[in-house]
């Protein structure tokens, strides 16, 4: 896998079938049929699209596995032709356009409570992309609960590993309308937070929108 | 360097888990639960929950995020996905224990050792880390939407500037060890089947012995508390779970 993949897709936005913008600190879900492509669009750019999937037919027990994704292709980073893997080894989706270059699987998202941990216990109250990801969950009828929010993809966050075991999350690579894009291989729930942190460049400390497209 | 002696006094229980099996216990916050890599083999593959709470459980990505790490080692902490840390590593001979490398499944072992099945081989049949975690969580009533990424012990996944993962073979010794403290009653999970990315093709994983042991006072200039400034929040928001006990 090379370490950034960079390819433009055929589609025209002019052809979708929905398109969706989701203001920073919202979240959107969706249900992706197989074949239909998802793009995502990060608008004004360097901003985080914290992003998971559930199958559609068992979304309580089949879901977006960022390790399973990340030891299948022996690499870390998401890139052009990655397959994103359940947790029961089926490919879900496959990123099939991605000019953004890089994304992260392993840095998770921003909650209240580790952003206690991270910056300041007094920074419970700041909006955080698992408060999205819970409020979402309830509001869906799919029955999931806390326990199905598993680590997610981060599109187009920079979170590089180093050779002697560092980990950090570095100012973005993406800029304003770069995308990824994907192919479902099988119907999922999309669940995406437009990641409101304020506390970390992952957001460029300026949260934007992010567009949603969808194909048939 | 080897690890510390434990006084005899402060250990209160000593059992060996072989390998590609299961064991669990919830370690109680006082004491610290040692674990030693008897032959160098083995991969002491371990997730913790909250008894209380089980859906408070260990959290790769904060783990790492908040200490800045892909690997743990001496001075880190799990951290839960609330915010506090469940375990710290105070002591360890070893230096890098894996925290990205996932678990091994009926797939991978098959893949990579073969086929060995309880009507031929008895009890020496060829498990996997995926059936073990499954069969030691439901004695919790928790289950596979449970089941999340663990901590690989004496085990090493690196990755190069391209992001590519990479086994190192042969990585911890004889007698290893790591000693994690329980900073708060912990639900340990542990299971000791071959690493995923672990050549094949002989199925030989190495047993882990466990014992706990009384932690000594926490002090003001605790390592893994002032290892980073996460840690000492993370302990601190600990310390308010805690605040009612007697």
């Amino acid at each position: 896998m090379p370490a950034m993949n960079l390819k433009t897709s055929e589609l025209d936005p002019n052809d979708a079938r929905r398109r969706t913008v989701v203001p920073a600190g919202d979240w959107w879900m969706a249900e992706i049929r197989r074949g239909q492509h998802l793009r995502i669009v990060d608008v004004e750019g360097n901003e985080a699209a914290d992003t998971l999937f559930y199958a559609l037919n068992d979304p309580r027990n089949e879901h977006y596995s960022a390790i399973d994704t990340t030891t299948r292709q022996g690499n870390v980073y998401l890139t052009t032709g990655t397959q994103l893997y359940s947790n029961q080894g089926h490919v879900m989706l496959t990123i099939t356009a991605d000019t953004c270059g890089r994304h992260d699987t392993l840095g998770g998202a921003c909650s209240a409570e580790a952003n206690q941990m991270r910056y300041a216990l007094e920074k419970k109250p700041m909006h955080s992309c698992r408060d999205n990801f819970l409020h979402a969950i309830q509001e869906s009828g799919y029955g999931l609960t806390k326990r199905d929010v598993p680590s997610n993809i981060n599109f187009f966050m920079n979170v590089p590993l180093t050779g002697e075991g560092g980990l950090s999350f570095q100012d973005g690579i993406s800029g304003p309308g770069k995308y990824v894009e994907m192919r479902a291989e099988m119907d999922v729930i999309a669940l995406v937070s437009n990641c409101p942190q304020l506390n970390n460049p992952c957001s460029g400390f300026n949260p934007t929108p992010l567009e949603m497209i969808i194909w048939d | 360097m080897p690890a510390t002696p434990i006084a005899e006094s402060r250990v209160v229980h000593r059992e060996r888990v072989p390998g590609g099996r299961y064991w669990s216990m919830v370690v109680r916050r006082g004491f610290t639960l040692r674990l030693v890599d008897t032959d160098g083999t083995a991969n002491a593959s371990l997730l913790a929950y909250n008894p209380t709470n089980p859906l408070e459980r260990y959290n790769m990505a904060d783990t790492l995020k908040g200490q800045h790490v892909s690997r743990l080692g001496l001075g880190n902490m799990l951290f839960s996905d609330m915010g506090r840390a469940m375990l710290s590593i105070v002591e360890d001979t070893v230096g890098w224990h894996d925290p990205i490398g996932g678990i091994s499944d009926a797939d991978s072992i098959h893949r990579r050792f073969g086929e060995a099945r309880f009507q031929e081989h008895w009890n020496d049949f060829y498990r996997n880390g995926r059936e073990l975690f499954l069969i030691e969580l439901a004695k919790w009533g928790l289950g596979p939407r449970d089941l999340v990424s663990p901590v690989n012990f004496f085990q090493k996944v690196s990755v190069n500037d391209d992001g590519d993962l990479h086994y190192a073979t042969d990585h911890s010794h004889p007698g290893a060890s790591v000693d994690l403290r329980a900073d708060s009653d912990t639900l340990v999970i542990l299971t000791t089947a071959p690493h995923p990315m672990a050549p094949g093709p002989i199925y030989q994983p190495g047993p882990v012995e466990v014992s706990i042991h009384r932690s000594g006072p926490v002090r003001d200039d605790d390592l893994c508390i002032h290892h980073r400034p996460e840690n000492a929040r993370a302990y601190a928001n600990t310390l308010i779970a805690n605040c009612q006990e007697s």
